[in-house]
């Protein structure tokens, strides 16, 4: 983002890469591109500056291991002004005695992953495209015209510029517009259920604990976030989701404070919350011609508190890497072939994942749980899914290649 | 053929215009009539940038290392390696004998904004020019030319002292008549039958005995591979089959 281009005279641009959106996903697909020098141009809908503020996402997400490894080799960890380390994760039934335990130092690896408030990941995004010279970001702006044809992408936007690049990344989140423009069906399913994502202060430190509750409607946990704060997600049935949400403020803290219990002393709710219905959904395909999906607009497999995003960071690893082995080679990076690498390598990952997490879901119990889910990729999957994933992975031997570099935390 | 066709203009009616489009289109389609050059090419790419990168000390993670460098891409049918070479930075020639590989090679590459140089001619016409070149491609050529010493004579005339040669071609085992021949064009019908001669097919000594009576001294020979189950060719230690072949001219 040498500029911000809005700015600028210049009608006419040329990328490697126009992706659209400009949120967590995109701005991180545009910097680790950039670090394998191809060019992108962001168009974001929405201000910069409006992304920012708290009172737009005061939502956390919970980065798994890999995904902040992306970050540190991508130059944007160390722009995330502050981040808290989970460090042991404890998972008990009802309020049952401990039947999981996760501690850090079993796996020697360091932390499972880090909880990191979305408005100082995006002001690192912003912050570390703003440094480098391969990144135009156009915001506020949209996408009013996109054309797809054998040997480019070529769009205008609602400011009146002419783009043209050689392949087009949708970054919309889950609705969108492209992938709907090019035909690509989704599917999915509803759990019946909504998460409701709230912040918590507390009395005493977690100590960089996580943790998970199976409650009769569905899993509450409780993620450690910076100072004597957690973020809490918190499942129930809809219709009773929408009772607690329509609560006053006093009432809601009640209820969720006969769940927390008083393990942290006193607490009290900072913040807005929010709610979101547990679904899945899925692209019935991550490509079409000159286009391709990347995080929620390829895979919802839910939206609370940022967990999705994990998967977002592997779509993200990958097509990086695709891409830069394709261009190292001269090759059209917008080709077909090139793409069906990328959907290869995704789809697998992208379907076990699902299957584990709706698999365990359902599992352990008729109408508890799609927070399973969350927890699955969130956190649990730091330590639990890379297990589940060998077993999947010797099934299907030889259709999964490694893992990308970036989120093996080395560069491109 | 005596002087290579350089000219842009000249009228060109629709009817031909529109049929080059339509060949452009089948070279430039990964599973159209081309798909098995579009699933070599990497491997192809893979092992002209090794060499380029060793012989002229390029940067290995750079978008464009050929950055200043003269290559010419004999035998470079619809572009298929013309074009990332250029996008490698390279200032590409392509030269190829059939007139409408060119016309359509020269409307992809406008297409695809990129600029190369595409001439309709032979290795010998490139050579009578007297232009010299850092680095001459000849991938998949040799095996279809009627006087092939004649034919590496004259890359190499067009070689700068120093510069490199880069060719590939088919084994002739009885592996490659088996896979190569047989099971491409008969059974898998990954080109059209008769695409292939068997008996043109060069063994690598033989290549290399060209290339020596050419003045070049051989420096790197691999083999590709095809890898059934993941549809994709790798390069390997296996000559038996398809294999590419790197030689030098002497700087004096």
């Amino acid at each position: 983002m040498a500029r911000n281009d809005t700015m600028t005279d210049a009608k006419d641009l040329e990328a490697d890469l126009l992706i659209s959106g400009g949120g967590l996903a995109g701005m991180t697909m545009a910097i680790a591109a950039a670090g394998a020098g191809l060019r992108s141009i962001v168009v974001e809908r929405m201000d910069p500056a409006s992304l920012t503020d708290s009172g737009f996402d005061g939502r956390c997400s919970a980065i798994a291991f890999a995904g902040w490894r992306l970050f540190e080799a991508t130059g944007i960890a160390a722009l995330i002004d502050e981040h808290q380390p989970i460090l042991d994760i404890r998972v008990t039934d009802g309020h049952s005695p401990l039947f999981l335990h996760y501690d850090h130092r079993e796996l020697g690896e360091g932390p499972f992953g880090q909880m990191v408030e979305n408005r100082l990941i995006r002001k690192a995004l912003f912050a570390r495209a703003a440094r480098m010279a391969e990144i135009t970001l156009l915001a506020p702006d949209g996408l009013d015209d996109v054309d797809f044809s054998a040997t480019a992408v070529r769009a205008r936007t609602a400011s009146g510029r002419n783009i043209r690049a050689r392949l087009c990344i949708a970054a919309e989140g889950r609705r969108s517009p492209l992938r709907e423009m090019a035909g690509i069906g989704t599917i999915g399913w509803s759990y019946g259920q909504t998460g409701i994502v709230c912040t918590v202060a507390h009395e005493y430190p977690h100590r960089g604990i996580a943790h998970e509750r199976f409650l009769p409607p569905g899993p509450f946990a409780i993620l450690p976030i910076t100072g004597r704060r957690s973020s809490l997600v918190w499942t129930e049935r809809n219709d009773f989701a929408a009772h607690i949400m329509g609560l006053d403020d006093a009432t809601f803290t009640l209820e969720m404070q006969r769940r927390f219990g008083d393990f942290l002393g006193r607490t009290e709710i900072t913040g807005p919350r929010w709610s979101y219905p547990l679904t899945l959904q899925l692209a019935e395909r991550l490509s079409a011609e000159r286009l391709v999906l990347i995080a929620d607009a390829a895979h919802g497999i839910h939206p609370i508190a940022g967990q999705g995003l994990n998967l977002g960071l592997r779509d993200i690893a990958a097509l990086a890497e695709v891409l830069a082995d394709a261009a190292r080679l001269g090759l059209d990076i917008g080709s077909s072939d090139v793409l069906a690498r990328y959907e290869r390598w995704r789809r697998f990952d992208t379907l076990s994942m699902v299957a584990v997490t709706d698999g365990l879901t359902r599992l352990f119990s008729n109408d508890i749980a799609p927070l399973r889910l969350g927890r699955d990729l969130g956190l649990a999957a730091v330590n639990r899914l890379p297990e589940l994933k060998k077993l999947f992975m010797r099934h299907a031997r030889g259709t999964v290649g490694e893992l990308p570099k970036l989120l093996a935390g080395q560069p491109l | 053929m005596s002087e290579i066709t350089q000219s842009q203009g000249g009228a060109i009616d629709a009817a031909d215009v529109a049929r080059f489009s339509a060949l452009a289109a089948e070279w430039w389609d990964p599973d159209g009539p081309f798909r098995p050059l579009h699933r070599i090419n990497p491997c192809r790419l893979q092992f002209i940038r090794a060499r380029a990168e060793e012989h002229f000390g390029l940067d290995a993670k750079s978008l464009h290392p050929l950055a200043g460098l003269r290559v010419a891409d004999i035998g470079c049918g619809g572009g298929l390696l013309s074009e990332p070479l250029a996008r490698l930075g390279a200032r590409v020639t392509g030269v190829d004998a059939s007139a409408e590989g060119i016309a359509a090679a020269r409307l992809h590459a406008r297409e695809v904004g990129l600029e190369i140089d595409y001439r309709h001619g032979t290795a010998e016409d490139l050579a009578a020019g007297g232009e010299r070149f850092d680095m001459v491609v000849a991938m998949e050529i040799i095996e279809h030319v009627p006087d092939p010493q004649g034919f590496v004579t004259a890359a190499a005339a067009s070689i700068a002292p120093g510069g490199l040669f880069l060719g590939a071609t088919l084994n002739r085992t009885m592996k490659s008549l088996a896979l190569a021949k047989v099971a491409a064009e008969y059974i898998l019908r990954w080109v059209p039958a008769g695409t292939h001669d068997w008996r043109h097919f060069l063994k690598p000594s033989e290549f290399a005995r060209l290339l020596r009576h050419a003045g070049l001294s051989v420096t790197c020979l691999q083999g590709m591979s095809y890898d059934i189950i993941h549809d994709r060719w790798t390069l390997g230690e296996d000559l038996d089959i398809n294999y590419m072949i790197a030689a030098v001219k002497p700087s004096s």
